[in-house]
């Protein structure tokens, strides 16, 4: 569904993604993980045309998507809930809600439902409608900023570090709507820190150490690879 | 006491003005934060084609002679008006199109041609004398041709110079802009001022207390109301004012909502152009001002001192900003200091940077980390 062909990024003088190949198939949960600033972020921008990659070739459904820019992406089905959440913080959760379904603009029905279906998966939303995003807690952000990217109705959603900064108890809680939302359909790109988390959610998973890709194989080994536990699940 | 009121409501008709002027700088500055100092020169533009639309291109009758044709008059100053705001927001829309966006996103070929174009004009106009014989038809099919000559050489000089997103490129090129635009104006309106004469009814009203208000400047604060609340309507209610304030929090997340950011960008700037073309329009053909094509660079900078008064970024800031000029104008003019009404401007502007530079309805964002 997606593919990545030796796509490397540079800022400037640095090299921040060297010849990455990278594959998500249609109904997976793959995981991107790595310490901080290996380049996960960079990926996630360079598929969605945030940055330019300085050589390589990016795939979805059999297009190539190298030069297309993010917003012509979510209508092909790509929708990102990028790093550190960005919500319209000067905007009600319902408007931050009907932004995500930007581009299904007039189906005035599918966005009602769709926006009933992200309180369902988050009722806290639900109680605060009406209330300005930028008063949320980081816990409800985070939702929204699920639910947002939900909205597009994408088929492949990108989603950079969900569990940042969040209760023990809401990234559980996060883990769980990831793998609700696969089961649905929706083919997820996770990042994560949080690596021990994302490789019992994801099937497949990628190790990235400074701009390379180091391991890649099923979750389910990685987890019981003990270089990978070393070096990245503590302990 | 009834002076104190004279001069409120002469600074209330020049607050909106002013207000008109200012939500476009705002607006611009919200999604791009780039100051489009360039946007006096559409209010300058707008005054103009009020001008012309009285004077030449509509069928006004001179109220002197045929005084029963207020009525006709009247819609047509409608006409003149919408006529006006439509230009002004088609120019808004060119000089995103060819001045700022190529910043955003390299100048593509068609920027090329158009920056030929308007290098090619003046450049055949320095040979003038060799045309004159021939014709003005000539001088226009040499000067597209020179155009298109000029444009390896524009793209030429982009490759060398490198646009880039940097602020100081984006100042530089919002005064660029500016200055072509007075200048241009110099060329095709000619430097010597014009103005209208009487084509509407003008009625004064007594106000208990023995204030007088004019027609023409109850007409400038009703219109500027309405398009005021219009304004309000299309960023709360409508799908590109949405996109616009999701724009102006967080542009590259609205790049993911599947917003077209270049398209929602230029609607911006069609509506700060239409704002400031009506109140060109409205100036020219109410106030009897004499009207020249640097006529812009006041109004245009005291506005943009509104803007900051009232909080970059934010509208309710420009409307109230630019009454509070206004009125400081006004009250300024009155007095016996009325030498420095236009000083009153960067006074304020002064004082606003060093006691509150977010302004006082703006909220201060802490810088992204
Ligand atoms: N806009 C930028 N300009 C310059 N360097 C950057 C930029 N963004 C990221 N980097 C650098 O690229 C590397 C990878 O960053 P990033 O993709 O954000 O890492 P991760 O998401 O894995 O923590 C880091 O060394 C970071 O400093
Ligand atoms: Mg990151």
């Amino acid at each position: 569904m997606l593919a990545l062909r030796s796509v490397s990024v540079r800022y400037g003088a640095i090299e921040a993604l060297s010849q990455v190949d990278l594959e998500v198939n249609q109904g997976e949960i793959v995981t991107l993980i790595g310490a901080n600033g290996a380049g996960k972020s960079t990926t996630i921008r360079a598929i969605c045309g945030q940055v330019p990659t300085s050589s390589g070739s990016i795939h979805f459904e059999g297009r190539e998507i190298t030069r297309t820019p993010a917003h012509r992406l979510v209508h092909a089905g790509i929708a990102q809930s990028p790093e550190g959440r960005r919500i319209f913080a000067n905007m009600t959760v319902r408007e931050n809600l009907e932004l995500g379904a930007f581009i299904h603009h007039g189906k005035h029905e599918q966005i009602r439902q769709d926006i009933d279906r992200v309180f369902q998966l988050f009722p806290r939303l639900s109680e605060r409608v009406n209330q300005s995003a930028g008063t949320l807690s980081g816990g409800e952000q985070q939702m929204l900023a699920m639910g947002r990217s939900l909205m597009a109705r994408p088929k492949l959603l990108l989603r950079d570090e969900p569990s940042l900064g969040l209760a023990p108890f809401l990234v559980q809680q996060i883990f769980q709507i990831i793998r609700e939302i696969n089961k649905e359909g929706v083919t997820i790109l996770l990042v994560e820190q949080n690596a021990y988390q994302a490789l019992r959610v994801a099937h497949r998973a990628y190790v990235l150490g400074t701009g390379s890709i180091v391991v890649s194989d099923t979750a389910e080994r990685l987890l019981a690879n003990e270089q990978v536990q070393a070096a990245y699940l503590g302990e | 006491m009834q002076q104190i009121a004279q001069q409120l409501i002469y600074g209330i008709q020049l607050g909106s003005l002013y207000a008109l002027i200012a939500l476009g700088y705002t607006m611009v500055y919200g999604v791009l934060r780039l100051i489009n100092f360039a946007h006096g020169d559409v209010y300058m533009v707008g005054a103009f084609v009020g001008f012309y639309a009285c004077t030449r291109w509509l069928p006004f009758k001179d109220l002197a002679v045929h005084p029963e044709a207020a009525g006709a008059n009247i819609a047509l100053a409608v006409v003149a008006l919408l006529l006006a705001m439509a230009i002004c927001s088609a120019m808004g829309v060119l000089i995103e199109r060819f001045a700022y966006r190529p910043l955003r996103n390299g100048l593509q070929k068609a920027d090329a041609h158009f920056w030929g174009l308007v290098l090619g004009f003046p450049i055949t106009g320095l040979f003038m004398p060799v045309f004159n014989g021939w014709g003005p038809l000539v001088a226009v099919v040499v000067g597209v041709g020179v155009g298109f000559a000029m444009r390896p050489l524009v793209a030429w000089l982009a490759r060398r110079v490198k646009l880039s997103e940097s602020r100081l490129n984006a100042l530089i090129t919002a005064i660029g802009v500016s200055l072509l635009l007075e200048n241009g104006g110099l060329l095709v309106f000619g430097a010597n001022p014009n103005f209208i004469p009487n084509i509407l009814p003008e009625r004064t009203y007594m106000l208990p207390g023995g204030v007088m208000v004019g027609s023409s400047q109850l007409t400038i604060l009703g219109v500027s109301l309405v398009l005021m609340l219009s304004l309000r309507y299309i960023v709360m209610y409508t799908r590109p004012g949405k996109a616009m304030r999701a724009i102006s929090h967080d542009i590259e997340a609205a790049k993911l909502m599947g917003i077209d950011t270049d398209r929602v960008i230029a609607f911006t700037f069609a509506l700060g152009g239409s704002l400031a073309g009506a109140g060109g329009a409205m100036v020219a053909a109410l106030t009897h001002v004499k009207i020249t094509p640097l006529f812009g660079l006041l109004p245009g900078l005291k506005a943009f001192v509104a803007a900051v008064l009232g909080g970059a970024g934010s509208l309710p800031g420009a409307m109230v900003g630019g009454l509070l000029m206004g009125s400081a104008e006004s009250f300024v003019a009155g007095s016996s200091l009325s030498m420095f009404r236009d000083a009153i401007a960067f006074c304020v502007l002064i004082i606003i940077l060093l006691v509150r530079p977010a302004g006082l309805m703006g909220r201060h964002v802490p810088e992204k980390v």
